[in-house]
């Protein structure tokens, strides 16, 4: 019943979804303890942060059937905003809030302005809309050098607890010393959780139900009396929000920012494919697209290069299976996912169940 | 007819290039089924489109309880109390048919919020909705899923009901439930314009009839004096009663 609460009633319908969730949950809270090393617990973080950034670009796409370019927009103006506010105001939990509230208000007023300017438009304009927008903001990213530190972004340094030198006490625990990083990497995840039940709420509230007979017909929703304008717009505001929120935890957690760094249009292709592996208009494909996708991309070359050494007495299999060639082997494996499962992941999960 | 509910009066619309309804004049009584017949590309689901705002008229008037709600958009032309629903059964396939439900009660957030003694009659007039509740609306058969568009469009009170073909592509068991179904709802006194091609189905429930043709209504009156009136039948419709029994 509580899990029912805080599922919103929208659990996860499958008991292989089930079991792969909760081995992502706990592949991420032991992630310190399993896997020790920057690398692993940088991955883990990233996972975290792309949930949120997965999800709410969920509510817009899978949810309104709303195409849009400028998700990494708002992603990048939650990062600069903490990333300005700490770099020029000094590194307190005061900066933080502020850089947050300003991100925020700056996300709200920009996705107010291109939500009612544009969503009339056919989706085709509107998407061609809002990637002109993110290309023109990332410019301008880059050219405000004085206050965005340009194309080398920003280094700042994060409140105490957060910081790597902090040490909440002298011996590790378990083999893991209790720095400012960890407490900042738990911090995320909490924040991460919060966030993804907030959104999870939202899509299965009746709000929630109207932007996903929108996105199955406009005109049968506006015969019903919903003015379909407004509900695009409130989700397409929303899911600005919680971009910039990701964006947020972003710099806190690198301790830096910059334009490829959270503005690049790779990240806008990276989460379209997260949200299509893991499958549109489920909350839960933004888990399973933003982990599988990280993880191969992050590990794929170690894996690779296991094989190529293991294959080293076929020149052949060596050349086709060396590390540099790791993009070819995640493309290949993206398009045999999407033929695979065309209603993504936990899509194709949740059908299999319905039949059975 | 005096103060009719609905009032279309030289109504002209234009899709792109395309004249469509060429000075439509129809006029719905409070209380009784009008059922507008006519061939494919008459005009009849045009019309019904431009009563709800999705094509705006060109010239004429839509007159809905004497105010022109001609140059009004579809959402507003709803909260009036106007109730679509579109051939093709218009229902959302992702969603069960109880959020169907709660989504077209507009003000209702959760199920419980709906008049249950009205969602109790609902149940009585199509017992499927009842039995497939909980059930994703795509999953069911081309007639539930028409019961359950008929069922959402009235859910709450409504003032008018614009229903497109809802007989079209259904088994004539079924069509036989949906007649005992709309037989049932005329007794509320609910006002009905049906837009139909089976002349069966339309004889038995209609009161009036308007017959359209080339975006104009050419011939309106009682349905009576045209289901006894073969010739008449022939004439407008191109067809006798009995080749459709």
């Amino acid at each position: 019943m509580i899990l029912r609460t805080l599922f919103s009633g929208d659990m996860p319908r499958s008991r292989v979804l089930t079991v792969l969730l909760l081995l992502i949950l706990a592949g991420l809270l032991l992630t310190p303890f399993v896997f020790p090393g920057a690398k692993s617990t940088n991955v883990a973080a990233k996972i975290c942060i792309f949930i949120v950034l997965v999800s709410s670009f969920d509510l817009v796409l899978g949810y309104t059937g709303i195409v849009s370019f400028a998700h990494t927009m708002f992603f990048g103006i939650g990062a600069y905003g903490v990333a300005i506010a700490l770099t020029h105001l000094g590194p307190t939990w005061g900066a933080v809030a502020t850089g947050v509230a300003v991100a925020l208000v700056l996300s709200l007023a920009l996705s107010l302005l291109i939500g009612l300017f544009s969503l009339r438009v056919k989706a085709m304009f509107y998407a061609m809309i809002t990637l002109a927008v993110a290309t023109a903001f990332m410019t301008l990213a880059s050219q405000l050098s004085d206050i965005t530190g340009g194309e080398d972004g920003l280094s700042f340094k994060v409140p105490t607890l957060l910081q790597p030198s902090f040490s909440l006490r002298e011996a590790p625990f378990m083999g893991v010393s209790l720095d400012g990083k960890l407490i900042s990497f738990y911090l995320l995840m909490a924040v991460t959780i919060v966030l993804f039940l907030v959104m999870l709420r939202i899509v299965n509230s009746p709000f929630g139900r109207v932007l996903q007979a929108i996105r199955e017909n406009e005109f049968r929703a506006e015969a019903l009396g919903y003015r379909t304008v407004v509900y695009r717009t409130v989700s397409n505001v929303l899911s600005a929000l919680f971009a910039t929120l990701a964006g947020c935890l972003l710099a806190l957690w690198l301790r830096y920012n910059g334009p490829d760094t959270s503005l690049s249009f790779e990240i806008m292709i990276d989460i379209l494919l997260m949200v299509v592996i893991g499958g549109m208009g489920t909350m839960y494909g933004s888990i399973v697209g933003a982990t599988l996708f990280l993880v191969a991309q992050n590990y794929l070359q170690d894996l690779m290069k296991i094989g190529s050494t293991a294959a080293g007495g076929v020149p052949f299999l060596r050349n086709l299976l060396a590390p540099d060639r790791w993009l070819l082997w995640l493309g290949l494996l993206f398009i045999l996912s999407v033929y695979r499962f065309p209603t993504g992941i936990v899509g194709r999960l949740r059908s299999k169940r319905s039949a059975a | 007819m005096t103060n009719p509910l609905l009032q279309l009066e030289g109504v002209h619309t234009h899709i792109g290039a395309y004249h469509i309804l060429q000075g439509v004049d129809l006029q719905v009584a409070h209380g009784e089924m009008t059922v507008l017949l006519g061939r494919n590309g008459a005009g009849k689901t045009t019309t019904l489109r431009t009563i709800m705002g999705l094509w705006s008229p060109s010239r004429g008037s839509v007159r809905f309880e004497g105010q022109d709600v001609g140059a009004r958009q579809t959402p507003d032309v709803a909260r009036l109390g106007i109730a679509y629903v579109p051939e093709n059964m218009g229902i959302f396939a992702d969603l069960t048919v109880r959020e169907n439900m709660i989504l077209a009660a507009r003000g209702a957030r959760r199920i419980e919020d709906v008049d249950p003694k009205r969602l109790g009659w609902i149940f009585g007039l199509f017992p499927a909705m009842k039995k497939f509740w909980q059930h994703p609306a795509g999953l069911l058969s081309g007639g539930q899923k028409q019961m359950l568009a008929v069922a959402r469009a009235i859910v709450e009170p409504r003032k008018l009901l614009l229903i497109d073909e809802p007989s079209k592509g259904l088994a004539p068991a079924i069509i036989q439930n949906m007649i005992a179904a709309f037989r049932e709802l005329k007794q509320t006194d609910t006002t009905i314009l049906l837009v139909e091609q089976n002349f069966n189905f339309a004889r038995q429930l209609g009161d009036r009839v308007a017959v359209m043709d080339n975006g104009r209504v050419v011939h309106a009156g009682p349905m009576a004096a045209l289901a006894e009136d073969e010739k008449l039948q022939q004439s407008l419709l191109g067809l006798s009663l009995g080749a459709h029994q």
